[in-house]
């Protein structure tokens, strides 16, 4: 079995986000890159399938510029065992990743594909249930747990009211959580081998996929920020101002 | 026609408090909203969303597999009901966020994540980044609009209304290829933590399991909902379902008190839409302290006693 694994390009998750004046998005010059930790997890889980004995292939995914490349190998040093780049000079919609994501599907013949829940920049938590749909498979969102036997997976969700299962038949669509597992750290060798692991580098065109960012970003602005408030000495103190604010 | 389509989250007995919250957005659109009420012997939960102020017709799909809350089949049934209405929007809890994405992709359009504002009927705000930006999206008008709205951002309507409700058989059957097993809650009798009026949250400060049952035990002292830092669950000392932040639930009580939690970018996103924040911390210079209405610098394990004291 095949396991493809999406990878995205973000902001590190340490960097302080900062709008540009002229609203037009985040600052990202000079900013540090990183693969979406949510990916790394998802890339985690298929790599220990694989270690398991449960699939034979794992293969990294990132939509993007040649500068997602940088991501894809790091991917490749982790162990994904080769990558493909589908390029495009545009920032994509979900939509449209989710129907590229299917072509490789479909052409790779995958069983099984695993994606971060949401990605930090966008917040949006789309594109595994949108690939799911397009393909008339399962999904299996939010996973922070994943046991594969023969041709199904029990899949542990977090969800708002506790800890949801269900089973999927293969193929199918997984989306993890935060708690699936702690994903390896890269060592130097890794990174030396991965140079020579394949990279696939396919036009997002030559997919027969057309772009669909049919939603418009026409501003960024910074958040309202909450002013520091004051300062109590102690317990006596708080419980008297929290009744004074009537909130006691 | 130019109408709104509700989807209702419940649990087979309750409608969630976040269906009367997107017909706050609904309102705000200002174009009639109708309510889509699927499950299994949901009488109960379509009189509910009856009295949803404002609610034109509830439509009560009443079929045996939609009892499970697999996306799967509920988003084919949607699709089959979405013809004639211009937006169809869901909560941003995490059954919006399994259900509404599988809708817009059968439907071939994107979907617009989280609204928190209404600027125009296909002209919102939504925060990315964690809430560290907050962008404009403009939506075509040519296609539906599928969105989720960001509970925290909306009160809920009144229920003072007295809407038709109007039963109708499953338009599709079920699938074969997706199973629910079971729900393990971790929650208790607890106010629920996202539609509390008052939270009371431990971070990893609490340093352990068994501590948490101070912040469990003031919680139910002022009747509050309890939540916790992600350092917290990750490290066992309670249940996900309490985890508060970007990727766990984002809130907006009156009233939120923070035990022990430093204020990571990703957990205030979390609570910044609260009415009043307070912040107890041993160390004083935590970040949380920056956007805290009243913050005490000192040890949980002496304040919470204390204000036990105080309030018994």
């Amino acid at each position: 079995m095949k396991i493809l694994v999406g990878i995205k390009r973000v902001i590190d998750y340490n960097v302080r986000i900062r709008v540009k004046s002229d609203g037009s998005g985040v600052e990202t010059d000079g900013v540090k890159m990183s693969i979406n930790p949510f990916d790394e997890i998802a890339l985690e889980e298929a790599l220990r399938i694989r270690e398991a004995g449960n699939a034979d292939e794992v293969i990294v995914v990132s939509l993007g510029g040649n500068e997602c490349q940088q991501q894809l190998r790091t991917g490749l040093a982790m162990g994904a065992d080769r990558a493909i780049q589908v390029d495009s000079a545009e920032s994509l919609q979900p939509l449209t990743i989710a129907r590229a994501f299917l072509k490789l599907v479909e052409k790779e013949q995958a069983g099984l594909v695993m994606l971060g829940k949401q990605a930090i920049d966008g917040d949006n938590s789309q594109t595994a249930q949108m690939l799911a749909a397009l393909w008339g498979r399962p999904q299996a969102t939010f996973a922070s747990a994943v046991e594969l036997s023969g041709n199904k997976a029990m899949v542990t969700r977090e969800v708002d009211a506790g800890l949801e299962r269900i089973e999927v038949d293969l193929p199918a669509v997984i989306s993890v959580d935060l708690r699936l597992n702690e994903p390896r750290f890269v060592k130097l060798p890794d990174i030396m081998k991965a140079k020579r692991k394949p990279l696939e580098v396919i036009p997002v065109e030559d997919l027969g996929v057309a772009p669909e960012n049919d939603l418009q970003f026409t501003s960024h602005t910074p958040p309202p920020v909450r002013e520091k408030g004051i300062m109590v000495e102690d317990a006596a103190q708080l419980v008297a101002e929290l009744k004074t604010r009537g909130l006691l | 026609m130019s109408n709104i389509l509700i989807i209702a989250e419940h649990d087979g007995q309750n409608l969630n408090p976040s269906t009367a919250k997107c017909a706050q957005c609904a309102t705000a659109i200002g174009l009639p909203f109708d309510i889509a009420v699927l499950g299994s012997s949901i009488a109960d939960v379509a009189g509910q969303a009856a009295t949803i102020a404002g609610t034109g017709t509830v439509y009560a799909v009443d079929a045996a597999h939609l009892g499970d809350p697999l996306a799967a089949n509920h988003a084919q049934e949607v699709v089959a009901m979405a013809s004639g209405y211009s937006h169809i929007l869901g909560p941003s809890t995490t059954f919006g966020r399994d259900l509404m994405p599988r809708i817009a992709a059968l439907l071939g359009v994107n979907q617009v994540t989280d609204i928190s504002a209404v600027e125009g009927s296909h002209h919102f705000k939504r925060p990315i980044y964690a809430g560290n930006a907050v962008v404009d999206v403009v939506a075509p008008e040519a296609v539906t609009v599928v969105a989720t709205v960001r509970v925290a951002s909306w009160k809920a309507v009144d229920g003072s209304g007295s809407a038709a409700i109007e039963s109708r058989p499953a338009a599709e059957a079920a699938v074969t290829h997706s199973r629910y097993i079971d729900l393990q809650s971790g929650g208790g009798e607890r106010p629920d933590l996202q539609t509390a009026s008052r939270v009371i949250s431990g971070g990893r400060a609490m340093g352990s399991k068994e501590n948490f049952d101070l912040i469990y035990s003031l919680a139910d002292l002022i009747g509050a909902g309890t939540g916790a830092s992600r350092a917290a669950v990750d490290a066992g000392f309670c249940p996900n379902d309490m985890q508060v932040g970007q990727t766990g639930k984002i809130i907006a009580p009156d009233l939120y008190i923070a035990f022990g939690i430093s204020g990571a970018i990703q957990h205030v996103t979390g609570i910044k839409d609260a009415g009043t924040i307070v912040a107890v911390n041993k160390d004083a210079d935590a970040p949380i302290f920056e956007i805290a209405d009243i913050g005490l610098a000192a040890d949980l394990f002496n304040v919470i006693p204390e204000m036990k004291q105080l309030l018994g």
